[in-house]
């Protein structure tokens, strides 16, 4: 058998076949650190740009013509109104679909249809959902340009997020928690309340603010539904009209001023602290009740 | 929250109450089942909302103009509602997006899934999904006032609004998509088969290009179209960089306008409710909606038809 011949193929290959290996890892290594090192321009960009202008008075002021008295206080208050409303929305509908689909609903066409439907939801451009509230909610139901209208668009878009995670939280519940519990006779309503939202309570948390950051960082929607980017007043209903900080710092990017563009730098600081907090929070909160699981 | 009384004495008056069936138990299925039900009525809105003014639209606008016209100048008095520049933007930023997104998106998700060791991994995917929870307006900040002056150093043809920039931005922006689709993709293989190459004698790029990449090519395939269908709808990086001139054309040095773009554009003025320039805003959304709805059907057709079952 000519063994000897097809191993000296081998060899003689092996080292350049190795050689090329070694040289396509640097090259899969350098294009996955390519997008963090994107991140870390940007965020270095944002940060040298805006530190300066970010004090207590930019916090705490109206926007202003003048960009030295320009502050984000509408925007801020707005944001963190917008956010409460949304999860008012969103996460009660989420959770209540998520749980008839996982505990209720029959197998079969019906199942499938609202499967297909939310996934293809998740995958809809944001604008898209704009054109919805400015046709339902703003025109249609008469809510003009308010909080409630724009609170009631983002709870739209970021219910089929809250869903799908809610569902894969409860398919985490081990099966014999369920059959147990109705073993013992509980309804399955005591079940789900007393059983599976406590056990999957972690995961659906981590959803909903993911989700509610997804909210936090929408700018396209707002604008469509017609968030005003000047407002010198806090909203006190949700009746009022509002800003966001997203609209904010698009409508100071969109200015030709260089003053105004480092103002937009400086909120967007203050955005993606907020962000960076929220995603924390979600980590943590998921390391706090894995450990508690386990023991 | 009622208890369940417990069996004392017989357990079957209990029984016969049928609490598994009360109607307190059949009133909370039914408002559950309502809140999954809303979800197709959202869909059921956003076409209905499209199509109720598109119609109007294509009252006035015949569909031969829509689709034949070269032009789209819907706020010049002499009106023009020709689709294709606002397509060819739209191209044009989603090919550049490609370009950047899928080679290192999918380079990415090899070396996520199949080089790198527990604790590099560990710091890579948090960081890259940082990477996808940047607001798109803060990218579009990004593309308008670091990208393209960059850019502008190479290329001093480049104007201040610009296809190129807005391409590339978006093709970041899509990375993290790309990568963590397909590096699910990759998981999905049994390791039999790369075991199966390495005893065979391949070398470990050898198992994951021609052994690992085919077997895992439809979830591949999958999450290129999902996260071009989310190039193609993303509005903020092209309102702000890409600029607000919509051009029949293929030059990504200059200023375009893409769907989304126009979108915005209109909305952001005061156009008057029941115009033709209101309207032609819903028939640019419905070509929007139906073009991403098609790739995200398309993209779960991939899976279905071509998954390699094991």
């Amino acid at each position: 058998m000519p063994v000897t011949a097809t191993e000296s193929q081998f060899d003689l290959r092996l080292a350049q076949r190795k050689r090329f290996g070694t040289v396509m890892l640097c090259l899969f290594f350098l294009a996955t650190v390519f997008g963090l090192l994107v991140l870390l321009t940007l965020l270095v960009d944002v940060t040298v740009t805006g530190l300066r202008w970010l004090d207590w008075g930019f916090l705490t002021s109206f926007p202003s013509r003048n960009p030295e008295e320009a502050g984000i206080k509408s925007a801020i208050v707005g944001s963190l109104w917008m956010m409460g409303l949304t999860a008012l929305f969103a996460v009660p509908l989420g959770v209540g679909a998520a749980v008839y689909l996982e505990e209720y609903a029959p197998r079969g066409w019906f199942l499938r249809v609202i499967q297909v439907n939310i996934a293809n939801l998740a995958g809809i451009p944001s604008v898209i959902y704009g054109i919805l509230g400015l046709g339902l909610f703003v025109r249609f139901m008469a809510l003009e340009r308010s909080l409630l209208a724009g609170s009631l668009t983002m709870a739209l878009l970021i219910l089929p997020v809250i869903v799908i995670a809610t569902q894969e939280a409860l398919r985490a519940v081990p099966s014999g928690i369920r059959e147990s519990a109705y073993a013992l006779g509980a309804t399955r309503s005591q079940v789900i309340w007393s059983h599976l939202l406590p056990i999957a309570s972690p995961g659906i948390l981590t959803g909903v603010i993911l989700a509610l950051s997804r909210a936090l960082g929408e700018t396209a929607p707002l604008i469509m539904i017609g968030a005003l980017t000047f407002i010198a007043f806090l909203p006190e209903s949700v009746m009022d009209p509002f800003t966001v900080l997203p609209i904010q710092i698009f409508n100071w990017t969109t200015r030709p001023q260089a003053a105004f563009q480092e103002l937009a730098a400086a909120a967007i600081i203050v955005l993606m602290v907020f962000l960076f907090l929220m995603n924390l929070s979600a980590i943590l909160l998921r390391n706090h009740f894995d450990k508690k699981r386990a023991l | 929250m009622k208890r369940v009384p417990s069996g004392e004495g017989s357990g079957s008056p209990l029984l016969q109450a049928n609490l598994y069936n009360s109607p307190r138990e059949r009133i909370i299925k039914w408002v559950l089942g309502l809140s999954a039900v809303l979800t197709i009525f959202t869909t059921l809105g956003i076409a209905g909302v499209l199509l109720g003014e598109s119609i109007a639209f294509f009252q006035q606008v015949s569909f031969r103009q829509f689709f034949l016209d070269t032009e789209w100048t819907p706020q010049f008095a002499d009106k023009h509602f020709g689709i294709w520049p606002l397509l060819s933007g739209t191209l044009l930023v989603t090919v550049i997006a490609a370009l950047v997104a899928l080679p290192l998106g999918l380079c990415s998700a090899i070396y996520i899934a199949e080089y790198a060791p527990a604790p590099v991994r560990r710091i890579l995917k948090p960081g890259l999904e940082l990477l996808a929870g940047v607001p798109t307006v803060v990218y579009g900040y990004f593309a308008l006032t670091f990208v393209t002056p960059l850019l502008q150093r190479v290329l001093p043809q480049l104007q201040v609004f610009n296809a190129l920039s807005a391409g590339i931005v978006v093709g970041i922006m899509i990375i993290p998509m790309v990568a963590s689709l397909s590096e699910d993709a990759f998981r999905a293989v049994p390791r039999a088969l790369a075991e199966g190459g390495y005893a065979l004698g391949a070398t470990k790029l050898e198992v994951v290009t021609r052994i690992l990449l085919p077997a895992a090519l439809s979830g591949i395939i999958a999450s290129f179209i999902l996260a071009l269908s989310r190039a193609i709808g993303e509005t903020m990086i092209v309102t702000l960089a890409a600029g607000a001139t919509p051009r029949l054309t293929l030059d990504p040095t200059g200023s375009i306008q893409t769907m989304t773009a126009f979108i915005v554009q209109v909305s952001l003025g005061d156009t008057p409710q029941g115009t033709v320039v209101y309207q032609s805003l819903f028939a640019v959304g419905l070509v929007l909606f139906l073009i991403t709805l098609g790739m995200n059907l398309g993209a779960n057709a991939v899976i279905r038809r071509f998954k390699e079952s094991y």
